[in-house]
């Protein structure tokens, strides 16, 4: 896993990635803490760290779009599949290299409200508070990033997958307001979410009768669900997207509360994410 | 070293590798020998542990390739057809990394690294970058990094394709030196290369194993004798005539006449060729008639490719080989 992470870090740093991503998050951040911070003279460093989430729906497919599609493309997959290594061991390598490129960008952001602070009160807990958030949703979000990688050998058609699916999540809370929120709506919402799942789980797995399995006990739950307890159907929908955004989680911490769930939330993500990478990887051997 | 037991892979419903066992010893030259699309790279890439099987086994010094993949992958380097290299990187980069990922650490790494580049002879290219490498340093850089560790079996599958005559002498060098220490197989199209370096060989069409044997024993199966060509200052009615004196003459084609001379395509069934080549040149002799030319074609394993191979199916097409080896290479090569 060293070998992997210590080769992956090296390669950021020859190639333009690690510089385009860092140069993206810096500006962006730069940019909000001289509209917050100096000219509104507001003291809140958090204020800046919500503002500067936005960036992450580019530079996050930026940083990960080549990270396993480029192997593909390149048929170097072929000699990390015949090295003594196992696939985990590769995802991990690589994830870790990537958080650390991240990692370091932080470091440098983590000065900025020292440096106020020495020109009037900060609120430096909040402030690290929603750094350490900052970084827990952008880990989450590198781990989808990664996981989209691995499911094309074509870096462009990774980013643009992966732009197009975390500004999904970005806008998923406002977007909530506008779907419908009966019961009826959400009944035919996770019919289609559920059928998608399948085709999702036939596409990687070839097993039509797994997949047919999954959409029919998920079917046959929903409509039962929705005979005997209609209420609860109620504004489903909107809940789980507003649920499923990574971002909405963060705001929290911008508003002064350290949640303990959401950090729990964005490490599943990660986990999720990461696994299901794995599980793309090694599909590859069983073509 | 390896044993191979009722490989099976279906790619979809296309049977790529049918039923294939074979048992590989230690201390030889292997060559896998098949025309395009027969299941040479499929089968080394489930050997080395790249592609899962449909079914059977790969054991490499007892280790199951899947089942204990850590033990039986530090066993073998592998070079697949096309090398995996990191363009950015340099060879002294890539290889201290495939080293630290075959789990050298420290001053092993540094001694393995030094070694192989040296056994590769690519120390002058080591710290350009791998894009800006010719292809025939490239494959080294590739055959380095399968060395690393010290493996007991190195797998290359077509090493030798699309590199130039002289590139192509160098690698088959190379080869045939790292059969000295290690196990060697190494896939190709072309007969005479592996003719050439390879102690044993195993030929595959179809998916299935078509022969295993070693190159002198192969040439003893075959059917089809021997060939002597010859070009005469003589009518073809004379040449008819003369060699019904010579011995050992079976068959005598004649062919179509383009010059003043005539030429022909004798057949004996002698075992050595040169009992017969010595009674055509006495008659000839005898009768005072000029003999201009006289060609022995030796039945080679490429008579016995194309014979064991085409019969694979109807949908073999024979095609020109554009080689551009100076030795005698297979003319006729078999595609699907």
């Amino acid at each position: 896993m060293t070998a992997v992470f210590r080769h992956e870090l090296r390669m950021y740093f020859h190639s333009l990635t690690a510089y385009v991503f860092g140069a993206f998050l810096l500006a962006f951040v730069g940019i909000g803490s001289m509209l917050y911070n100096l000219q509104a003279a507001v003291s809140n460093f958090e204020f800046v760290l919500s503002f500067g989430c936005l960036v992450f729906v580019v530079i996050v497919p930026v940083l990960t779009m080549r990270v396993i599609a480029e192997e593909r493309k390149q048929k170097t997959d072929q000699l990390l599949y015949s090295l003594p290594i196992t696939t985990t061991q590769v995802i991990l390598g690589k994830y870790l290299a990537l958080l650390v490129v991240y990692l370091i960008l932080l470091c440098i952001i983590c000065l900025y409200p020292l440096i106020f602070s020495q020109f009037g009160d900060v609120y430096l807990l909040t402030s690290y508070g929603s750094l350490f958030a900052f970084f827990a949703m952008g880990a989450a979000l590198i781990a989808l990033g990664v996981f989209i990688s691995s499911l094309t050998d074509n870096q462009g058609f990774a980013a643009g997958i992966g732009i197009a699916v975390i500004l999904l999540n970005y806008y998923s809370v406002s977007l909530s307001e506008y779907v419908s929120s009966t019961a009826l709506g959400s009944v035919i919402a996770m019919c289609v979410l559920v059928l998608a799942a399948g085709g999702i789980i036939y596409c990687l797995t070839k097993n039509e009768n797994l997949a047919y399995g999954f959409c029919f006990l998920f079917i046959v739950g929903i409509l039962l669900i929705y005979f005997f307890d209609t209420g609860k159907l109620e504004g489903l929908l909107p809940d789980i997207m507003a649920k499923l955004s990574l971002f909405e989680r963060f705001y929290v911490f911008v508003n002064g509360v350290f949640d303990v769930t959401a950090l729990v939330y964005y490490a599943a993500a990660a986990v999720f994410f990461l696994f299901l990478s794995v599980q793309s990887l090694e599909k590859r051997r069983y073509n | 070293m390896i044993s191979v037991e009722h490989l099976t892979k279906y790619y979809g419903d296309f049977l790529a590798v049918d039923d294939l066992s074979f048992e590989i010893e230690e201390g030889h030259v292997y060559g896998f020998l098949g025309p395009n699309g027969a299941g040479k790279s499929t089968t080394m890439n489930i050997m080395t542990g790249c592609l899962s099987a449909t079914e059977g086994h790969v054991r490499i010094d007892g280790y199951d390739i899947f089942e204990e993949a850590d033990k039986a992958k530090k066993l073998i380097g592998y070079l697949p057809e096309q090398p995996p290299l990191y363009m950015q990187e340099t060879p002294a980069e890539y290889l201290r990394f495939v080293g630290e990922a075959k789990g050298l650490r420290g001053l092993r790494l540094n001694e393995q690294v030094e070694e192989v580049i040296r056994q590769t002879k690519i120390g002058e290219v080591r710290n350009r970058r791998i894009s800006a490498l010719s292809k025939g340093y490239r494959q080294r850089v590739g055959i380095a990094q399968a060395l690393l560790g010290n493996p007991k079996v190195i797998i290359l599958d077509e090493p030798t394709v699309g590199l130039d005559p002289i590139q192509i002498i160098e690698i088959r060098a190379l080869i045939k030196e790292l059969g000295q220490d290690h196990t060697v197989i190494f896939s190709s199209h072309i007969l005479s290369e592996v003719q050439a370096i390879c102690d044993q060989i195993l030929m595959i069409a179809d998916g299935r194993l078509a022969a295993f044997d070693e190159p002198g024993n192969l040439e003893k199966r075959l059917l089809s004798p021997n060939e002597i060509i010859i070009t005469a200052d003589a009518e073809p009615e004379e040449i008819r005539d003369i060699l019904a004196l010579a011995a050992h003459i079976t068959d005598v084609a004649m062919e179509e006449k383009k010059s003043p001379f005539t030429t022909a395509c004798l057949k004996t069934d002698h075992e050595n060729i040169y009992e017969a080549s010595r009674s055509v040149f006495e008659a000839f002799s005898k009768k005072g008639k000029a003999l201009l030319e006289m060609n022995l074609r030796k039945a080679s394993l490429e008579d016995l490719f194309v014979e064991l191979t085409e019969g694979s199916g109807a949908d073999t097409v024979p095609e020109a080989e554009s080689e551009t080896d100076t030795e005698p290479e297979a003319k006729k090569e078999v595609r699907r």
